[in-house]
């Protein structure tokens, strides 16, 4: 008999901690009250998945297999030694604690009892991830770390420091929820709206992050996008009444019904004006459209409401000619008046272009870079790039062009850039 | 439970001879209802900051340790089930309202003579 090949394998396992991690973690952490056990347990049962799928074949639920495991192991080290748990206990309310018996049935019957819990203690994850009390930068950085299973080196890709730094600040974030007792809960009625900003931003940057991957050589991590998504309608469903809930989700929806155009058949980005627009989900984009209609009623609209109908527009245009230009710019006033960020700025300059020309576009470029917050961040000079390149300029263009790939990790992006590189002149 | 020392931080006026009848009655009301809620472990006021000296290796110097426009006024330990609860319940002493704030630290380990 032959077990399967090791590229299935390999594929198995990889495809499970894409899909998975979230999942595997969260209901590890609720056997181990311990986010260190935890998080070790889960990555043994990946590994250990490496070396039993090819002998024993891959399970037809990987990720049960998974969770079964490192909960299994996570059970084995508590009752082996207790000291394992003193150092990064996780606060988990007595009454919260998941019933064990789970454990010694059938994987395919711990299963079905996750498969009712496992939404919500994803949700658990992300309010902890996001408490106030841990530094704003960290908690983006630690929510890719336990609820998307983003390495340290990605993560500080991801946030454009050092991979030493960021796995700092990682275990600084984790000894302080353990010390300072940082419940993992959903928070009350009461905190609800104001942890939930924190909570909306993780899941747009997780989206981002998703949508455009940190490092590597596909352009989307659908896992990624995929779990904002689902993260997103879950929050709507556990808010109704938020409407910077239904803005976010909007955006996600708008954004992702664009998704299969992005790239051509090589794998390769294709630029806005040139997408096939039938190709889009207009399903996603109308469900997006309803909840923008209704977030806009009643009262100054936020940040996530104004980014969707910014990015409806462009998705409700038949032609990108046809876009609706002079509105785009509209709202994005509007959004940097709520949300004062470079990167609103920069993203303005693009509509700012095709209303006013690429000169005019390229003064507010140049602002920008004296403002210095963006260095580093390679959509500046790819954007810079191509105003030079429609002005002609292309010297200049080739130089911005090449600061943009010095600066990107992404292989399709990094493919892109070089495409867009002018010719040298002939001697 | 988990203990958590709360530290006053009031600016220097506040702390003494310039806090006006007002804030000085939030304050009582503050400590009575603390006081009530049985969450209160220790709680010490402090004397103004000009009482203060510090000590820095052999070098002793009048005034506080840290030089800041906020001093430390006194500082209480209160027990809670986690942090979202102590601070919830720091977050009510009036200092906060008043130009300063509440610092909120777990205590690892203590002694107080009974």
């Amino acid at each position: 008999m032959t077990g399967p090949a090791p590229a299935d394998v390999t594929r198995a396992v990889a495809d499970a901690h894409r899909r998975g991690w979230a999942l595997v973690l969260a209901a590890t952490v609720r056997v181990a009250r311990d986010l260190d056990l935890a998080e070790e347990c889960v990555q043994e049962a990946y590994a250990g998945a490496l070396t039993a799928w090819p002998t024993d074949g891959v399970p037809a639920n990987p990720v049960a297999w998974l969770t079964t495991t490192a909960r299994r192991r996570a059970i084995d080290a508590i009752r082996r030694e207790h000291v394992l748990r003193s150092k990064l206990a996780l606060l988990v309310g007595p009454d919260e604690a998941m019933d064990e018996p789970a454990l010694d049935e059938r994987a395919e019957d711990a299963w079905e009892e996750l498969a009712d819990v496992v939404p919500d203690e994803r949700l658990r994850l992300i309010f902890m991830c996001c408490h106030p009390a841990l530094a704003a930068d960290v908690q983006p950085a630690l929510t890719l770390k336990l609820v998307c299973g983003l390495t340290t080196r990605e993560i500080a890709h991801a946030f454009l420091v050092s991979e030493p730094t960021m796995a700092a600040r990682l275990t600084r974030a984790k000894k302080k929820i353990s010390a300072a007792r940082i419940p993992y809960r959903v928070p009350g009625a009461a905190e609800l709206p104001d942890r939930l900003r924190a909570v909306l931003g993780v899941i747009h940057l997780l989206f981002t992050t998703g949508h455009t991957a940190p490092s590597g050589a596909s352009l989307v991590r659908t896992d990624l996008t995929d779990q904002a998504l689902h993260l997103a309608r879950m929050l709507r469903a556990l808010m109704p009444d938020e409407r910077e809930v239904w803005g976010l989700l909007a955006l996600l929806l708008v954004t992702d019904a664009r998704r299969s155009t992005r790239v051509d058949a090589q794998g390769r980005l294709v630029r806005l004006e040139q997408q096939d627009r039938s190709r889009w989900d207009t399903t996603a984009i109308a469900e997006a459209h309803d909840l923008i209609v209704d977030g806009l009623r009643g009262g100054r609209p936020g940040r996530y409401i104004l980014q969707a109908a910014i990015a409806a527009l462009y998705a409700q245009a038949p032609t990108f000619e046809q876009t609706d230009w002079p509105q785009i710019v509209t709202l994005y006033d509007e959004l940097l008046s709520v949300w004062p960020s470079p990167v609103v700025a920069l993203n303005r300059t693009v509509a700012l272009a095709q209303v006013r020309g690429p000169s005019q576009a390229l003064l507010e470029i140049e602002d920008l870079e004296k403002d210095g917050r963006l260095a580093g961040y390679q959509y500046l000079p790819a954007i810079k790039a191509e105003l030079l390149q429609r002005l002609g300029r292309t010297t200049e263009a080739t130089l911005a062009y090449r600061q943009a790939l010095d600066l990107t990790g992404n292989e399709t992006e990094r493919e892109f850039l070089t495409r867009r590189l002018p010719k040298p002149d002939p001697p | 439970m988990a203990q958590y020392a709360v530290l006053i931080y009031a600016t220097d006026s506040a702390d003494g001879v310039a806090a006006g009848p007002e804030d000085l009655q939030a304050h009582d009301r503050h400590a009575k209802e603390l006081e009530e809620s049985g969450c209160l472990a220790a709680a010490f006021a402090l004397e103004p900051i000009v009482t203060a000296t510090s000590i820095r290796g052999d070098v002793v110097t009048d005034g506080p340790f840290v030089d800041a426009k906020e001093v430390i006024a006194g500082f209480y330990v209160i027990e809670a089930p986690d942090l979202d609860a102590a601070l919830r319940m720091a977050g009510r002493n009036p200092v906060t309202q008043q130009g300063g704030g509440v610092e909120v630290r777990p205590v690892a380990g203590g002694f107080v003579r009974g």
